[in-house]
């Protein structure tokens, strides 16, 4: 993995106090750098080492009112202005999407207070926000990926009292979700779970990977980079560390699957191997498209690159579309459907 | 060989509610019995009869005495439920003049379940119970119907048949064939002599003075909670009764 | 052998003073101490099981008899303090002091529980055949095939119709429920299965089958079991030994046709003659 080119400042000051100071003119004037309050800031860090100490477990916080509506990201807001720092490059996408109206004022926000880079580019990015998606390109293990999480507990499923599911989790009883998994697959034949797929971390947490697609949750097993989940109307902040064992719940003979799009590729570049939305367009048709509108741009480009395109690194398990991934699919054919 | 030894049983009975009444239920009675023995317990009513095969099986406890049974060198009057629940399952049977009723279950699984608990097949034990109550002249169709609404001497010949049907080493039968009229009871008389092992010993109590002249080998008579005398068949026989 | 025995079990609900084992109880004939207003449930109340065999423990309201049963489950519910030893074979120690992960490993693999509110053993809002399900999925089983093989066989093993496995579990019928209960009590095949008051509040024909069903599956597993009733004839046909209990004490213990027809203690007696 090769060091990226990233400038390392250096700050000579006796105290905290002081290299914030010397910060000062870097963001929004009248306001900290990155919005926080450094006390804030380092009850999130606090927080977040928790969650990387105990993955899976979800550690509470005192949330902050922030410039934004609650459940619309402010936990994942949060985390990300808590870990930015001003050499930092910020990305941050909705639904795949960068240029989405949400991801945008993310985006603003941060480059007004804390007046970082930003990015579209997944592979130039240190902090990345996400609601609902993982990027298609493999992750590195000098990035962050912060998830925005409406519910933080798998467990709200299947009881609706916290303090029961607090002592479920404490005594690794899981009981309860798997009978909501079998009734599952007795109702429907196969697991028919289709986001928020409850998830077993490092043998011993149930975690929910919040909205994200099937097609994503492969990605947090055995990853190289670091997750941070964060939510701000819960008030919990959860995580994955590096190399984590992260592993859906099914059945030995019902087992967790991906989406497929057998017959569909993206209309705009032509790839079979991306998670893939339906969307009208002007003319009233419909049809398919690459969900990670960033990574769609790059293959309208070079409809050949593949997700590790910016890696030395071999045996990649990042998804479907990956050498080493469960899925078996490798590189993009052009759509002959399989 | 002798398979039981009964040696100054005492029962009495505290009846709390009399305001602790005290009724002597046996009084120093002892006997023996030996292997292959039929002994027939003959009395007045309540003169301990039913009680003294109550002891025996452990219904009731003995305030004090013995009762040795020899096979496996226990005192069944102090050994602990346990084994007498043991004992029951594999030497000991016992038929009260009642059916105690099991809700839904068939007259055949009734008499079929004591050969079951001994590890028969569930096929050859209903198979050996319809025979028991062919022999016993129980009518066809009731040996699939449940013995709760079975006249008395009916539901008589199911008790009878499920006590004997594992043929236990010792068989306990409190008047098994008071309710059965004269060729049933024949019949039960028959079946007894027939089904039953020549080692198996029996100890009953027989309303009928013909039955027990058919049956016993030896007489025992109670009068008043005492054992009045314990004498052969041809002895007892031959009384002109007064 | 024993299988499963008690030793001194005792639960107070309230602020018991010290004292209130001496003023309560069948001499004194309450369960609540005069001195300190406590609720003494049961009080130095022992007895044991041996493999394959069933105990009954009988008694009226007030008697402890299910405070014993609760505690004999480990799923004794807290509020009261409790005192006494609960040993079971292969396993060291008294089970009331054991850690959560013990007692729970315990309820899910070797003692199941039929408790006497159906909202208490059952999640209403699960299919019947996933209530049965919980238990091997909390054993760990992961084979779907396998779990639902089972779920058939244990429905069928209580006589509750197949076809209805997947219907929510509030829309059976009272005795369906509480064999539905059994069911999921013995699938994990336990050592032991402690019944509270499993026929109260069926219809006649209904408990008898439920009864009739408990009776053929214990046979076939000899499965151990604690018999918790009011009903005398529940237990005398059910149980091969009885313990007869009083404002939370043992009266009297012994073999069922013993203690029925023989009863000794003076409550017993009474008990016994009140029969209808």
């Amino acid at each position: 993995m090769t060091d990226t080119e990233r400038a390392v400042t250096t700050l000579e000051s006796d105290s905290i106090d002081d290299a914030v100071a010397e910060l000062a003119d870097d963001g929004l004037s009248g306001y900290n750098f990155a919005y926080l309050d450094e006390h804030t800031k380092r009850e999130v860090r606090r927080a977040i080492l928790k969650g990387i100490a105990i993955p899976g477990h979800q550690v509470p916080y005192a949330s902050r009112p922030m410039p934004l509506a609650r459940g619309w990201g402010t936990g994942g807001i949060q985390a990300s202005l808590s870990l930015l720092g001003p050499d930092d490059t910020f990305k941050v996408i909705d639904q795949g999407a960068d240029e989405s109206v949400n991801a945008a004022n993310i985006r603003r926000l941060a480059d007004r207070t804390a007046d970082v880079d930003t990015t579209s580019d997944t592979t130039n990015a240190d902090v990345i926000q996400t609601r609902h998606r993982i990027p298609e390109e493999v992750m590195g293990d000098d990035q962050i990926l912060v998830l925005q999480v409406p519910i933080t507990d798998p467990l709200r499923k299947v009881d609706g009292s916290d303090a029961a599911n607090r002592r479920r989790h404490a005594h690794k009883n899981y009981g309860r979700m798997w009978v909501h998994l079998y009734e599952n697959v007795v109702e429907w034949g196969e697991i028919k779970i289709s986001s928020r797929y409850p998830t077993m971390v490092a043998g011993r947490y149930l975690m929910d990977p919040s909205p994200i697609p099937r097609w994503d949750v492969p990605k947090l097993d055995d990853a190289d980079n670091l997750f941070v989940f964060a939510a701000g109307r819960e008030a919990r902040i959860y995580a994955v560390p590096p190399h984590t064992e992260v592993e859906p719940l099914a059945f030995e003979d019902e087992s967790f699957q991906v989406e497929r799009f057998p017959d569909q590729s993206c209309d705009a570049c032509g790839s079979d191997d991306t998670f893939l939305t339906e969307v009208e367009t002007d003319d009233g048709r419909r049809v398919y498209s690459c969900n990670d509108t960033s990574f769609c741009a790059k293959r309208q480009d070079d409809p050949a690159i593949p997700k590790d395109h910016h890696r030395d690194a071999s045996g990649v398990d990042w998804g479907p579309g990956t050498p080493d991934s469960e899925d078996g699919s490798t590189a993009p054919s052009g759509g002959d459907g399989q | 060989m002798t398979l039981l030894t009964v040696d100054a049983l005492d029962k009495t009975f505290d009846v709390h509610a009399m305001g602790d009444q005290r009724v002597v239920g046996l009084d120093d009675v002892s006997f023996t019995v030996a292997e292959g023995d039929f002994l027939a317990v003959v009395g007045e009513s309540g003169s301990g009869k039913s009680s003294l095969l109550k002891c025996l099986y452990r219904t009731y406890e003995p305030d004090s005495g013995r009762i040795e049974y020899h096979p496996t060198g226990d005192d069944l009057a102090t050994c602990d439920g346990r084994t007498v629940i043991s004992l029951r399952g594999e030497e000991i049977g016992y038929a009260s003049q009642f059916l105690d009723e099991i809700p839904r279950v068939p007259a055949v699984d009734v008499v079929a379940r004591p050969l079951r608990e001994q590890g028969m097949a569930a096929d050859e034990a209903r198979e050996r119970a319809r025979d028991l109550l062919a022999a016993l002249n129980l009518p066809e169709q009731l040996w699939e119907a449940y013995p709760a609404t079975f006249s008395g001497g009916e539901r008589q010949r199911v008790n009878l048949a499920q006590a004997i049907a594992p043929r236990p080493r010792l068989l306990l039968l409190d008047e098994p064939t008071s309710a059965l009229d004269p060729d049933t009871r024949a019949a039960a008389i028959d079946l007894l002599a027939t089904y039953l092992d020549e080692d198996t010993t029996v100890v009953g109590v027989f309303h009928n003075r013909d039955v027990v002249e058919q049956v016993a080998d030896r007489v025992l008579e109670l009068d008043d909670a005492q054992r009045v005398r314990l004498v052969p068949i041809h002895e007892y026989v031959g009384e002109v009764v007064a | 052998m024993t299988l499963l025995e008690a030793e001194g079990l005792e639960t107070i609900y309230g602020e018991p003073c010290g004292d209130c084992t001496d003023y309560t109880g069948d001499r004194a004939g309450t369960n609540q101490c005069p001195e300190c207003g406590s609720v003494v449930a049961c009080a130095d109340v022992s007895l044991d099981v041996e493999p394959g065999e069933v105990l009954g423990i009988v008694g009226e309201s007030g008697s402890g008899k299910s405070s014993v049963a609760e505690l004999l489950a480990l799923e004794a519910s807290g509020d009261g303090q409790v005192d006494g030893e609960v040993t079971l074979a292969g396993h060291d120690g008294n089970l009331l002091d054991a850690d959560y992960q013990t007692r729970h490993e315990i309820r899910t693999d070797e003692i199941g529980l039929v408790h006497q509110h159906i909202r208490d053993g059952l999640d209403l809002s699960f299919t019947g055949g996933g209530n049965v399900a919980e238990k091997l999925l909390a054993a760990g089983w992961r084979n779907f095939g396998d779990v639902r093989e089972r779920v058939r066989e244990l429905y069928a093993a209580t006589e509750v119709p197949v076809d209805r496995m997947d219907d929510p579990t509030d829309t059976y019928s009272g005795g369906m429920q509480r064999r539905v209960q059994i069911a999921r009590a013995l699938a994990t095949d336990p050592e032991v299965i402690v019944l509270d008051e499993p026929t109260t509040g069926l219809d006649v024909s209904v408990q008898a089958r439920v009864l009739d069903t408990f009776r053929r599956v214990q046979r076939e597993q000899n499965v151990a079991a604690v018999v918790v009733s009011h009903d005398l004839s529940v237990v005398r046909l059910l149980a091969d030994r009885t313990v007869v209990m009083r404002h939370g004490e043992v009266v009297e213990t012994g073999l069922t046709d013993r203690v029925m027809e023989d009863p000794h203690h003076e409550y017993t007696q009474t008990l016994i003659n009140s029969v209808i």
